[in-house]
């Protein structure tokens, strides 16, 4: 679904990725650990299509179409959604008329017609449901006031409305009390089927230990420089980083 | 010869057509003295530091159209806010349009100005009401020297008057410039309420200057809505001087919504005379190209437990430039008066620029006064964000600014000119966004 061949991107001449490699197949969890500053957040912005980041080197492929040159919507229109670290607080939109504009214009793009407003109640109700959203929620200002918690339980709220091919999950765990985690946890994990992927962007393991990775990654530096299985999370939360950066600047 | 002395010279032949025996002759008189010692201003006048009028004054306006000139309904029908009933007072080219206009004398006074000035019948309100508020400054004295149509709306006590009434001034080209200074005059009386939408719409590429003035007495617990919708042509440009005096217990709102002109400049002035009263003062300006709008408002708190709430929203593209100049004045006698001024603007281009300047004169010691303005560019983060939920730049964009405008155009009391707006903001930008905020 996603391949990655040794991308490079930096921001205002500043090298962050440095020679990405990473494939992700359809119904794949992918968990990309490492410590601060080495270049996740980054790497989920790339892929979405973040305009400030300039892709020197390598390419994005999605399901085989080289994506650099798409726009952040028509990355989204394609099945990309990224779940933000930061959810941007939008006053005067209500997450109703949000998601709304999101589904009808994703598929206008796919020549498709606007869907039927009981449809979409419907579905805003369902999904609503399956984050434990309160109906008064929607109808507030798009994450104006919004704890962290509920920030982000809006974030995989927006993900089951837009039902997307590949999700990119940034940092979705911070901030989260243990029962808002299960909640958001649990949300992705019935949203998880064989035709989509996850990359679950983390620092800790304690969010992947209710959505299981099948691969775990280590970026350092700009590069991925370890992978391995689930275990490799429990490692890296047992020992930190230190013997990974001993490793690689050995 | 120059605008300023055609217009002198032109006020002989005006007066020579009016009857000199009318009270209002004197005031014209004295009126047209001041505009010649003071003239237009200039950007030395304070006032006018950031407004230029250079381009605008430069032609040579007709002040006198020379024909009647007719339009057909349907032609301007789109102007109109038409999907509801309203009264209407129609002007084509300064002249009144009785075949467009809806008016009424039924138990409240919707008809003209021409009317209330010449007829005994109106003689009291006049003495009691014409020019009393009306400042005296350059324009605002031109307006009241040629002072002779608009419109004359009297609704009397405890109605609550059920039609919204619309004031549109056409002008139709047939002058190569035309200038056109209506004058207004609203009172209503205790207990009632009136709803009230002012337009002007040139229908051609023709240069016009329109100098309007508006006199609005708000009397005891009356409350009155005020609806500016501004989206004429680049070749039209408006200055607008509206006095509101309120009354105790007067609730007055006045909204402005800027979308097009070549100069615009609203002088919207509040007085409160009363204890208790509410005042609004909202603008939303979305404009581009070279287009200028100039916000220059004043309330006056004169007497205690008032308040005042004043937001104005602002969104430059290209090198359009904005002024907003808002000043309070809060008398020692005003205690416990409540007021608030916001004025947030957007830059879209980096050729845009809005002058901002808040101006808080407070001589009472127990109030509420905030005040804040903000100067930014359309939020990345928020583009990025909507952009990657497949929202496209262009529908992302205008989203924000919709959300820009919302606080605004929530206190709107007709839907239909919700609507109305936010379909005009809509095809400013060129989107159709799947609902109405």
């Amino acid at each position: 679904m996603l391949k990655i061949n040794n991308l490079h991107a930096s921001v205002e001449d500043k090298s962050i990725l440095r020679g990405i490699n990473l494939e992700v197949r359809a119904g794949e969890v992918h968990a990309i650990m490492g410590p601060n500053g080495s270049g996740k957040s980054t790497l989920a912005s790339v892929i979405a299509g973040k305009e400030e980041y300039d892709v020197s080197e390598g390419e994005i492929l999605l399901n085989d179409e080289n994506i650099d040159e798409l726009a952040a919507e028509e990355r989204a229109h394609r099945g990309i959604f990224l779940s933000f670290q930061y959810p941007i607080e939008i006053p005067g939109v209500s997450v109703t008329n949000f998601m709304k504009t999101a589904i009808n214009e994703t598929r206008k793009a796919k020549g498709l017609p606007d869907m039927p407003a009981n449809e979409m109640l419907k579905m805003i109700r369902e999904k609503s449901e399956l984050l434990e959203i309160d109906r008064k929620f929607l109808s507030r200002s798009l994450n104006e006031g919004f704890s962290g918690g509920e920030k982000k339980r809006n974030e995989i709220f927006q993900m089951a409305m837009l039902e997307p091919k590949l999700a990119i999950l940034d940092e979705t765990d911070s901030g989260l009390d243990i029962d808002a985690l299960r909640i958001v946890a649990n949300g992705v994990n019935k949203l998880k089927n064989k035709d989509n992927a996850v990359i679950v962007i983390t620092h800790y393991q304690r969010l992947l230990d209710y959505i299981v990775p099948d691969f775990v990654h280590v970026l350092y530096d700009g590069r991925i420089v370890k992978s391995g299985g689930k275990e490799l999370a429990h490692e890296l939360e047992e020992k930190g980083y230190d013997w990974i950066k001993e490793e690689v600047n050995a | 010869m120059d605008l300023k002395e055609k217009l002198i010279s032109s006020f002989m032949a005006f007066e020579n057509l009016m009857d000199v025996d009318l009270p209002v002759h004197d005031i014209r008189s004295q009126a047209i003295k001041v505009f010649e010692t003071n003239g237009f201003p200039t950007k030395r006048d304070e006032a006018w530091k950031y407004t230029s009028l250079n381009n605008v004054l430069k032609h040579d306006y007709s002040v006198f159209p020379k024909h009647e000139n007719a339009i057909e309904y349907n032609d301007v029908k789109k102007y109109f806010i038409h999907d509801i009933d309203t009264y209407k007072i129609v002007f084509i080219d300064g002249k009144y349009s009785s075949h467009l206009s809806q008016t009424t004398h039924d138990g409240i006074d919707v008809c003209l100005m021409s009317s209330a000035l010449n007829k005994p019948k109106y003689s009291v309100l006049i003495e009691n009401y014409f020019n009393k508020i009306a400042s005296k400054d350059s324009f605002t004295s031109l307006n009241t020297a040629f002072s002779c149509e608009g419109a004359y709306i009297h609704i009397p006590k405890n109605k609550l008057v059920a039609k919204p009434i619309q004031i549109v001034h056409f002008s139709t080209g047939s002058e190569a410039a035309l200038m056109l200074q209506p004058r207004n005059l609203i009172v209503v009386d205790e207990n009632s309420h009136v709803q009230i939408i002012e337009r002007h719409q040139s229908l051609t590429d023709n240069p016009v200057l329109t100098n309007s003035v508006t006199e609005i007495y708000a009397n005891k617990r009356s409350i009155v809505d005020y609806y500016k919708i501004q989206n004429d042509n680049e070749n039209a440009s408006l200055i607008d001087n509206t006095f509101i005096n309120q009354k105790q217990e007067s609730v007055a709102s006045v909204h402005t919504f800027s979308f097009g002109g070549k100069l615009t400049r609203n002088n919207l002035n509040f007085y409160q005379n009363g204890e208790r009263i509410d005042s609004t003062l909202k603008g939303v300006t979305i404009i581009g190209n070279k287009q200028h709008v100039d916000h220059n408002t004043l309330v006056h708190h004169i007497e205690p437990n008032c308040e005042s709430h004043q937001d104005y929203k602002g969104i430059f593209g290209d090198t359009a430039t904005g002024v907003f100049n808002g000043k309070v004045v809060v008398n020692k006698e005003a205690q416990k008066t409540n007021a608030f001024q916001a004025n947030n603007n957007i830059l879209l281009s980096d050729k845009a620029s809005i002058n901002t300047k808040p101006q808080l004169e407070i001589f009472a010691d127990d109030v509420k006064c905030s005040h804040g303005c903000t100067i930014g560019q359309l939020d990345e983060s928020a583009m990025f964000y909507m952009r990657s939920r497949g929202i496209p730049e262009k529908e992302a964009k205008a989203l924000l600014m919709y959300a820009f405008s919302n606080n605004v155009l929530n206190s709107v009391k007709i839907p239909e000119i919700k609507q109305r707006i936010t379909k005009i903001i809509a095809t400013k930008l060129g989107v159709n966004i799947g609902f109405d905020l």
